[in-house]
């Protein structure tokens, strides 16, 4: 397959636009402008292409809840990567930031909005400043501003810097944090789209599927969508990391098999490991396990294997280390970026902290792990936003997954710090009226 | 059995410090400072106010703003705080809510002109012995007060895990090593482990290097050193080439010798 979105993406300067300009830059939001916006909207549905941010929602639906009339409407391109394990968006934005922009104005076009904002975190110090050029370059060139390229469509880019906070990275949050308050997510409805940034209706899209819009438009939302498999269209870089030979990203087709990426393109996890288990999209999807390494690696093969493509971030964990590290790990990152708004997310990222570290210091029964998978139960779609259930969904898979491990884990940490017999541990009448495993509700 | 690991407890076993400490009922609440009384200084004044321009909600300014006024105070301490907010016509206490709420904004002491160097310890990095290099790290600046060692979450760089940001410089992947180079770097004024910057690195994917070939040179009015195309003018350094492989952290590698 030819490369697409990292296309000539180590050519010397293509962050400049005389660089971009020469591999044809710009071309695509010259077509789109001299089409009307519903013709541009027609071509990105015909296009199949899904948010790449993490949900996977088709972009053009989202564009088409934007109600119409005499309003003031943003789009918000989130650039709030903090996703542990992905890293794709820096890559883009580092490298090509002019494809990022020109796919902002193609989309405002086509959504007709006259307003946007790129929100980055504050950690993407050299991203931000390269973009910050490249809006400065794109606006002298009339790529940007009043009357793009003398159509009747203007457009006004601001690059926002975040300062470090995951929940940022979630678009009501997002939004929030954009109008300059703490980083808590909204009650939704309303949605976005009808009432976001200011009140007013707002597109929020991830970077990567921005940036793929001038792509689409080049060749056509048809040959896009010819591209890939079933309802994943097109390409998607896949980032991966974790114990592999070769982190890094990766441009993929939808539909190649997961062992292509971990060991083709990856190389595997370092000679002499195995991988015991892996992140498919990011740490808020539940793990799957060297079994699955087969599944074909698109939106809804990952679905059908209970998990999900996410942001498409491959984070491979071979043989050398527990199920329990990982788990804390994970754990105490979400425990630390919940905002802290709603009861189960904050009480029960804590508390999941809290059940881990028992294990560790050899305090747990068996029953700890019921109780642990009880919780991450009651977590997963009772929050305002999906922060809790980023957690509860991984920490719930690896207790499923891999029971007998942290079951054994829990007797050896007994046996080392010393602890009493298991009968004795599990609180009086409740020992002989549980007969595991979960639920348990006490 | 054990003890549990303890969990730092303050007064009536609340979590949160200072949440019992006396509060003076005879002062006025915190109002809007006034800007003719506050002095303000004119460079921090005019990044504010160019910030606040960009934006239909001057507040949405707040972060940047607040930015501006850690990097010139070097954390956002009280008068930070109160500059800030006479400029943007806020109370401080708005500021205060919004400072603790990043991470990347300090509110407790820094020396101003700080060096901030924030070590990865999320999944990825500490797969390949983030944990180390973050101990290494600490012991590294001990003895270096302007240098401000944290361990942070995922900085969105793990294909070079295990990795750090110095005063926003992405460098890796680290050795334990490396953490002493880090601090002569930055006491030195020089870019810091030049031959580990993440800017000069090349794309991971073997098909962008096949399609090298057909790039041509840049015009020469092209800034050199700000994408991986590339390097620092004079480069003499052997990087490590698009698709090498990540070597784990010495002291990790020798571990994991030790287990098989």
């Amino acid at each position: 397959m030819p490369l697409l979105l990292f296309d000539g993406i180590d050519e010397p300067g293509l962050n400049t636009l005389p660089v971009y300009e020469r591999r044809g830059g710009y071309q695509p939001l010259r077509k789109a402008l001299a089409m009307t916006p519903e013709e541009v909207l027609a071509d990105i549905t015909d296009s199949g292409l899904r948010g790449r941010g993490g949900a996977g929602f088709r972009m053009a639906q989202k564009a088409s809840f934007l109600p119409h009339g005499d309003m003031d409407r943003y789009l918000v391109c989130n650039a709030d990567e903090s996703e542990p394990g992905a890293f794709k968006d820096r890559e883009l934005m580092q490298k090509n930031p002019h494809a990022l922009i020109e796919g902002i104005a193609i989309a405002s076009w086509a959504a007709g909005i006259n307003r946007a904002f790129i929100y980055i975190r504050g950690e993407y110090q050299q991203q931000a400043d390269i973009l910050e050029a490249a809006i400065a370059e794109a606006e002298a060139a009339a790529y940007l501003g009043e009357r793009i390229l003398g159509s009747d469509h203007s457009l006004k880019l601001v690059l926002h810097r975040g300062a470090g906070a995951y929940i940022c990275g979630e678009e009501t949050g997002l939004l929030d944090s954009l109008e300059g308050k703490r980083g808590n997510p909204r009650l939704k409805p309303p949605f976005p789209a009808i009432e976001g940034l200011y009140h007013g209706p707002t597109l929020i899209n991830n970077v990567e599927t921005l940036y793929t819009v001038p792509y689409i438009i080049r060749m056509g939302g048809k040959e896009y969508a010819q591209l890939g498999t079933g309802s994943s269209t097109g390409t998607k870089i896949a980032s991966i990391s974790g114990d592999i030979q070769r982190p890094g990203n990766y441009e993929i087709e939808f539909g190649i098999p997961a062992r292509e990426i971990i060991y083709g393109l990856g190389g595997g996890p370092p000679e002499g490991r195995e991988v015991k288990f892996w992140f498919p999209g990011g740490s808020s999807s539940p793990v799957l396990t060297k079994d699955d390494l087969d599944i074909p690696y698109d939106y809804d093969s990952l679905a059908k294997a209970g998990s999900m493509l996410g942001t498409a971030s491959i984070i491979v964990v071979d043989d050398s280390h527990t199920v329990l590290e990982v788990a804390l790990k994970l754990a105490k990152f979400y425990a630390h970026e919940s905002c802290g708004k709603c009861v189960p997310c904050r009480e029960g990222t804590n508390w999941t902290v809290k059940m881990l570290r028992r294990i560790q210091s050899g305090e747990a029964t068996p029953m700890d792990l019921d109780i642990m998978a009880s919780v991450q139960e009651q977590i997963i779609g009772n929050c305002l936003c999906v922060l809790g259930d980023a957690m509860a969904m991984p920490i719930g898979s690896m207790v499923e997954k891999f029971r007998a491990e942290l079951e054994a884990e829990i007797e050896a940490a007994r046996e080392r710090e010393g602890a009493g017999p298991l009968e004795e541990a599990i609180p009086v009448g409740v020992a002989d009226e549980y007969a595991g495993p979960y639920p348990v509700h006490f | 059995m054990s003890p549990a690991i303890p969990v730092p407890r303050f007064g009536h076993g609340s979590r949160v410090p200072g949440w019992d400490e006396e509060v003076d009922l005879d002062k006025d609440p915190a109002v809007v400072p006034d800007p003719r009384t506050t002095p303000v200084p004119g460079d921090l004044r005019d990044e504010i106010e160019r910030a606040m321009a960009k934006y239909p909600d001057r507040r949405s300014a707040v972060i940047p703003a607040l930015y501006a006024a850690q990097q010139l105070h070097g954390w956002c301490s009280p008068e930070a705080i109160h500059q800030v907010a006479a400029v943007m016509q806020v109370t401080p206490a708005y500021l205060t809510s919004v400072a603790t709420f990043y991470d990347m904004l300090e509110n407790r002491p820094e020396p101003q002109g700080h060096h901030d160097v924030y070590v990865c310890t999320n999944i990825s990095c500490s797969l390949r012995g983030a944990d180390h290099i973050l101990d290494a790290m600490v012991a590294a600046a001990a003895l270096h007060e302007n240098v401000h060692v944290r361990a942070f979450e995922c900085l969105g760089a793990c294909d070079i895990a295990p990795m750090a940001s110095v005063d926003g410089e992405y460098v890796g992947p680290l050795e334990t090593a490396d953490a002493a180079k880090i601090v002569e770097d930055l006491e030195a004024g020089r870019p810091v482990l030049e031959s580990k910057q993440l800017r000069f690195r090349k794309s991971a994917d073997p098909q962008v290097a096949k399609g090298g070939e057909e790039f041509s040179p840049p015009p020469p009015e092209v800034p050199r050193a700000d994408t991986a195309g590339l390097g620092p003018e004079d480069e003499t350094l052997d990087r490590p080439g698009p698709t090498a492989p990540i070597e784990l952290p010495a002291e990790e590698a020798a571990e994991d010798e030790d287990d098989h």
